[in-house]
């Protein structure tokens, strides 16, 4: 049985311009100590599908219209809210892009690394503090005895995004949610945090959902991927596969324009047009209006994430008729 | 070879760190920049990578004359522009533009595109009040954007047609040199590939020449002509672009390299990767010696000894590294 199963999760924001769908029936599954990429652009949906998870979607404007996500037998969208806080922080943690606005610039480092610790275990003040000191030890964080008890704003970017990542591993999480974790970050000190996640998976066996929107992290890090476009995953997939034979025209649209991957000097490739307005509802396939190789049947029907191998599922009518090759 | 159009030389920006309002105490100096010497060709693209707090943008200000610098000379086709007087410096924009990182910062929220692409025309009085439109009209089109969304504001366009309406704001005067700090930085995988290829078009074109700031090797090498790698202020590397980051010599470019992740699975997972230690020092207290020993792998002790200086490292290529042949 998987870690975390998610079936046909529906999210949308209500707003006064109209209905959202900022998620349209996603599902997917986690399987214990596995890394999962979740790669997409701005507005695909990558970030709403976990924040529903974690129940972090502010409703309103917000609001779950259906699905489940059973983690461990407890379905996180429909369970008690009681159950659902013992869970959170404890058995599923996240961290975020910008370690910035996500620390509490009022309270010292000590204060919120070891505020799960008192809230899921009883435990002392004392020994709580005693197992903050040893994470921050075990995060790379030098000085630890001094850095414990000052503020976030004496840390720098790197340094913060490790406070962050001590205080989402504290408790020993099974299942860890890193939403762009190394954006705002220099490629170095990316490569030191990329460095601790897989350390931390390896030393603890948790399983790991990594979202970004750089192909190039996914390719050292994770497992799986899935490609999200328009709310929607469009292809799910080995990481391998998902670089050598990738079948979805958004996936290899998306490879054909980074820059590392093509010849110096040689015009990139560009998706024509923008991504859709997710208030309007669109028959047929949402990338069909920007791709290639779309026919008459792409703007009427609705494509489903069908498996063309086993553990390779593509959401395109044209790849799925066979239409399409690599 | 021809002249170079655009010469920096010893090029400092030094910021005084003081404490108190009235009775100031000096508390030390922040060497932002710290020694520049840089020329660019015309028809040139100096790419220019480093993490952040390196100085690169510090440096792309100075030149630009926004920041003044401490020290040195920034020489556009023989004008002295850290010795011009506020109205030369003010003919000189003309020739001399940039293009900012955050597309949603550096458009005033309240102009039309018209009134954002009209106004450097009209301060400048390159064309006549009645033929402006047309002018408008003409750089929407030279950038990709349709002339019908002349009357529209910032906040109805997307981040890459923001930066494109950016672009065309730097165009407007025909300058013969860009700066473009970071543009493609906040822009997701598909427009920042749209507006790499508008870039080099435009480079192509107008025979520009342009410093092209940004953290991500991948998009400079892919821009860039040369590249120049800073770190603390300084230059520590210097060459073709290709060369510097397919062979880098100086440790500092091989730890940068070596860290971004390659979009191949099989390689990525392969490779030896040179794993940092730590964040840039302060440039408030910079190290002795080269800054970048404390975290270098090759550091000896002559490393602390003196700020190595740049050296001929190949063809067309320098580098500041004093152990560069015994590694």
């Amino acid at each position: 049985m998987p870690l975390l199963a998610v079936n046909n999760l529906r999210t949308s924001f209500h707003t006064r311009s109209g209905v959202y769908r900022a998620v349209d029936g996603v599902s997917f599954s986690v399987e214990r100590g596995e890394t999962l990429g979740i790669v997409g652009e701005s507005g695909s949906g990558k970030s709403v599908t976990c924040y529903s998870l974690m129940g972090l979607v502010p409703q309103p404007p917000g609001r779950i219209e259906g699905g489940t996500a059973v983690f461990d037998g407890i379905d996180l969208l429909h369970c008690p809210p009681a159950q659902c806080r013992d869970l959170r922080g404890k058995r599923i943690a996240m961290i975020f892009q910008d370690p910035m606005t996500s620390l509490n610039p009022y309270l010292r480092v000590s204060e919120q690394l070891i505020e799960p610790l008192l809230i899921h275990e009883k435990i002392s003040r004392r020994d709580a503090l005693a197992r903050g000191l040893a994470m921050l030890e075990a995060v790379g964080i030098n000085d630890a005895p001094k850095r414990l008890h000052q503020y976030p704003h004496e840390f720098s970017g790197g340094m913060r995004q490790r406070v962050m990542i001590a205080m989402a591993l504290i408790t020993r999480p099974e299942l860890l949610i890193a939403d762009e974790p190394t954006t705002a970050l220099d490629v170095t000190v990316q490569a030191q945090i990329l460095e601790l996640i897989g350390k931390f998976q390896r030393e603890f066996g948790m399983a790991v959902i990594f979202i970004t929107h750089d192909l190039g992290v996914v390719s050292g890090l994770c497992d799986r991927v899935l490609v999200m476009y328009a709310g929607r995953i469009v292809e799910s997939t080995t990481t391998r596969a998902l670089f050598h034979e990738p079948r979805h025209p958004y996936t290899r649209a998306l490879q054909r324009s980074i820059p590392s991957l093509q010849p110096k000097g040689a015009e990139l490739y560009t998706i024509p047009g923008m991504p859709p307005d997710l208030s309007k509802p669109h028959p047929g396939c949402a990338f069909a209006p920007r791709c290639e190789f779309a026919a008459e049947q792409c703007h009427g029907t609705d494509p489903r994430l069908v498996d063309l191998a086993p553990g390779h599922a593509t959401a395109c009518l044209r790849v799925q008729a066979g239409e399409l090759t690599a | 070879m021809p002249d170079p159009i655009l010469q920096l030389q010893d090029v400092r920006t030094h910021f005084p760190v003081e404490h108190g309002f009235l009775f100031k105490r000096h508390l030390g100096t922040v060497k932002a920049v710290d020694g520049v010497t840089l020329s660019v060709l015309p028809g040139e693209v100096l790419g220019l990578v480093g993490e952040s707090g390196c100085g690169k943008s510090t440096l792309a200000r100075t030149i630009m004359q926004l920041l003044p610098a401490t020290g040195g000379s920034v020489i556009l086709e023989g004008r002295n522009l850290t010795r011009g007087s506020a109205a030369e410096i003010q003919a000189v924009r003309r020739d001399l533009q940039m293009v900012f990182q955050d597309p949603f910062a550096s458009l005033n929220p309240r102009m039309t595109v018209y009134a954002t692409l009209a106004e450097p025309l009209l301060v400048h009085r390159v064309c006549p009040p009645a033929a402006v439109r047309a002018r408008v009209a003409e750089l929407m089109e030279t950038v990709g954007l349709a002339p019908r969304y002349m009357r529209k504001y910032p906040h109805e366009f997307s981040g890459g047609q923001r930066q494109r309406i950016a672009i065309a704001r730097a165009l407007a005067l025909n300058p013969k040199f860009i700066i473009a700090d970071e543009p493609v930085s906040a822009l997701d995988v598909s427009i920042q590939a749209q507006i790499l290829n508008l870039l080099a078009s435009l480079v192509r074109r107008m025979h520009l020449s342009m410093v092209f700031i940004a953290h991500d090797l991948s998009v400079v090498k892919h821009i860039s002509d040369r590249v120049a790698v800073m770190y603390l202020g300084k230059i520590v590397e210097l060459g073709p672009a290709a060369d510097v980051i397919e062979r880098p010599r100086h440790p500092y470019t091989r730890a940068l390299v070596s860290a971004i992740p390659v979009p191949d699975p099989d390689i990525e997972r392969r490779r030896q990767r040179i794993v940092l230690a730590g964040d840039p020092p302060s440039p408030l207290n910079p190290p002795a010696g080269c800054a970048f020993h404390p975290r270098c792998l090759f550091a000896q002790e002559k490393c602390k000894a003196a700020v190595p200086p740049l050296v001929p490292a190949g063809p067309g290529r320098e580098a500041a590294c004093v152990r560069l042949d015994e590694i």
